[in-house]
């Protein structure tokens, strides 16, 4: 680690706490932000979770080495963490804090790209299930059924098959397509339930249009369910990128990725246990913020909670 | 009566499939009536008669399933059959010719936008309006039905607001393009007393400044009396009366409606056991042979039982009719119990 590399991550870190306090002071105008960042819980994990980002995007800087570099395979293998090696060094001699940084970059994007592709479809699916039933509720729902009783990995080897090794995008698309039938079940229950309110009726009395009905007055009652949901997908969508690396099935080495790190690591676990235990506790950082932040999320966009008459 | 027909109903059947598929519910079984422009038109009856299916009727705003109109029924406004009129014409008439305001003001308004959006949303769909245009317009309809501090009240979220308010909301969200027919569903219902006086006040005003229509729904006879012109008396999914409010309050006809204006308690009259219809409302999947409200009625004889009567003309009162042999007979009004 250089001295730039350690200001590098100094500045990071002073910039997620001063974005978090910024943010906390912006929110303390508003009744249900200010929900949100009583959650001592919700503030201190959006605060790893920003950290985390802004180190994933400013991985030149915090990173002191070539992550896929091997520094020397016969001297540096399987150093344990110092000065020069923060993180400690796998059984290539790489870098585990410069291919953490950069496997941080692929993970998290892997991350919020494939939950973002599963949400968006599940609530898309789910909405048009539940607010026109009928033979729509049914086709749309048996195929979710389907696509529940197929083993996932099943259908991920088929596309490695079809794909040489799978690029970055075809992996986010194989993952986020495999990952929304749980959320359209969620949003598809909320809608049922929201479509039959007086409110969603009162809005066709006034000849709103269906799909505004839906996107205007449906949905948004339904954001707290979705918006949990995309970050607790974000995570499971870390650990299934994790499991499919380690299957050998994932992102293709040598670029790195929390997954294939845990992967590479795994036969010297007892002799350099350094090169999976930090990737394996990025993961369950991001996973644990991200938990954190949804149930913030879901008490401050809860409109029961909202005071009385100001 | 020299003012134009706005809104015809012609046997308006509204049937509902119920649970597992086992029977129909005749909800609403061959209605009809006239509203004509400019007047109070107050639909009376209890709960479960069919009062405020046959309103959602109108917009066809019945669930479905497991709700659906049967063919055959007409809902004409200007000319066409709102029943068989395409969807986006449909949207063209809800809110911008016909409005609707609900019984429940505080779950009639959607939580996560302000009473702003919510009072503009129609006034952009229909007038096409810009955000800004719409904005201002929303201001100007809080003022007018009444709110105090317009500009402040238009940033706030249907939780900031007493249910009086809200109500009041809902009124401007439903008058902003002027529409020329309000349909009211128990508009008071779930206020306070003195609340519920204030908001009819309200729409009394309104309506004689908009010379709009106003089809009011309930089950209140006190809210009827002062407000509405005509009313038509609804039991079991049929209408059994209409009349203007004076002539059927001064002689109500039909036994059901004879029951119900008993049943109102009186401050001028001497303490008494209040009076009560004896039974309850048929279920909706069976109603009873004949007259319908045979079972409860202290008249009925063989002949309500055998055969439903038609509505028939009242004697010496125009407009005035009820659906009831009484009128062919009028020598049996005598109680048996």
């Amino acid at each position: 680690m250089t001295l730039g590399n350690w200001l590098a991550l100094v500045v990071a870190l002073i910039l997620a706490a001063e974005a978090v306090r910024a943010l906390r002071h912006r929110a303390l105008r508003r009744e249900r932000w200010r929900r949100f960042f009583r959650h001592r819980t919700a503030s201190w994990g959006l605060g790893i979770l920003t950290f985390l980002v802004i180190v994933a995007l400013a991985a030149p800087l915090v990173a002191p080495f070539d992550p896929n570099r091997q520094l020397d395979i016969v001297h540096l293998t399987n150093q344990p963490p110092s000065w020069t090696f923060l993180l400690g060094t796998d059984l290539l001699s790489r870098d585990v804090w410069s291919r953490a940084v950069y496997g941080g970059r692929i993970s998290l994007g892997i991350g919020a790209l494939g939950a973002l592709v599963a949400v968006s479809l599940g609530t898309l699916v789910g909405a048009l299930a539940g607010y026109y039933r009928r033979w729509i509720d049914a086709v749309l729902m048996r195929g979710v059924d389907v696509g529940l009783a197929l083993p996932r990995i099943f259908i991920l080897l088929m596309a490695v098959a079809l794909w040489d090794g799978l690029p970055f995008t075809a992996l986010v698309l194989a993952i986020g397509l495999t990952s929304w039938f749980g959320t359209s079940r969620l949003v598809r229950a909320e809608v049922l339930a929201l479509r039959q309110r007086d409110f969603v009726v009162a809005a066709r009395a006034l000849g709103v249009g269906t799909s505004r009905v839906i996107f205007r007055h449906v949905l948004p009652n339904a954001a707290a369910p979705i918006i949990v949901s995309a970050a607790l997908g974000v995570g499971n969508v870390l650990l299934l990128e994790a499991s499919l690396s380690f299957l050998g099935i994932g992102i293709a080495p040598p670029e790195a990725s929390w997954g294939n790190m845990i992967a590479d690591g795994a036969p010297s676990i007892y002799t350099a246990p350094w090169s999976t235990l930090f990737p394996g506790l990025a993961i369950a950082l991001v996973v644990m913020s991200l938990n954190a932040v949804a149930d913030g999320v879901r008490d401050a966009l809860d409109p029961r909670e909202d005071g009385g008459v100001e | 009566m020299t003012a134009p027909v706005l809104l015809r109903i012609r046997d308006l059947r509204t049937y509902f499939v119920t649970e597992h598929g086992k029977g129909t519910a005749r909800a609403v079984d061959g209605v009809s009536f006239d509203l004509y422009a400019g007047e109070t038109l107050g639909i009376v009856g209890e709960s479960g008669c069919g009062k405020t299916v046959t309103s959602l009727s109108i917009l066809r705003l019945v669930p479905e399933p497991p709700g659906h109109v049967l063919p055959g029924s007409l809902i004409e406004f200007e000319g066409r059959n709102l029943l068989t009129l395409p969807a986006p014409e449909l949207r063209g008439v809800r809110g911008n010719q016909i409005a609707m305001i609900f019984q429940e003001p505080m779950t009639s308004l959607n939580p996560v936008f302000t009473v702003g959006n919510q009072i503009a949303e129609a006034a952009i769909i229909h007038q096409h309006l810009s955000r800004r245009a719409a904005r201002a317009r929303a201001i100007d309809m809080l003022r007018l039905v009444g709110i105090p501090d317009p500009e402040e009240r238009v940033d706030h979220y249907p939780h900031q607001l007493s249910g009086g308010m809200r109500q009041r909301v809902m009124i401007a969200m439903a008058l902003i393009c002027h529409p020329k027919v309000l349909i009211a569903d128990e508009p008071t219902t779930a206020l306070d007393v003195t609340i519920q006086a204030q908001i009819l006040e309200l729409l009394d005003r309104l309506q004689h400044e908009l010379g709009m229509a106003v089809l009011l729904i309930t089950h209140d006879l006190g809210v009827v009396a002062g407000h509405a012109d005509r009313l038509v008396v609804m039991y079991a999914g049929r209408v059994v009366e209409t009349a203007t409010t004076p002539s059927l309050f001064a002689r109500p006809t039909h036994p059901y409606t004879e029951g119900l204006l008993a049943a109102v308690p009186r401050i001028d009259a001497p303490r008494a056991r209040l009076h009560a219809i004896p039974g309850q409302v048929p279920a909706a999947t069976a109603w009873p042979t004949g007259c319908r409200f045979h079972p409860r009625c202290p008249y009925a004889w063989e002949k309500c039982v055998a055969q439903e009567p038609p509505l028939l003309d009242v004697a010496d009162e125009p407009g005035h009719t009820a659906r009831c042999w009484l009128v062919t007979e009028p020598e049996r009004r005598v109680a048996k119990r």
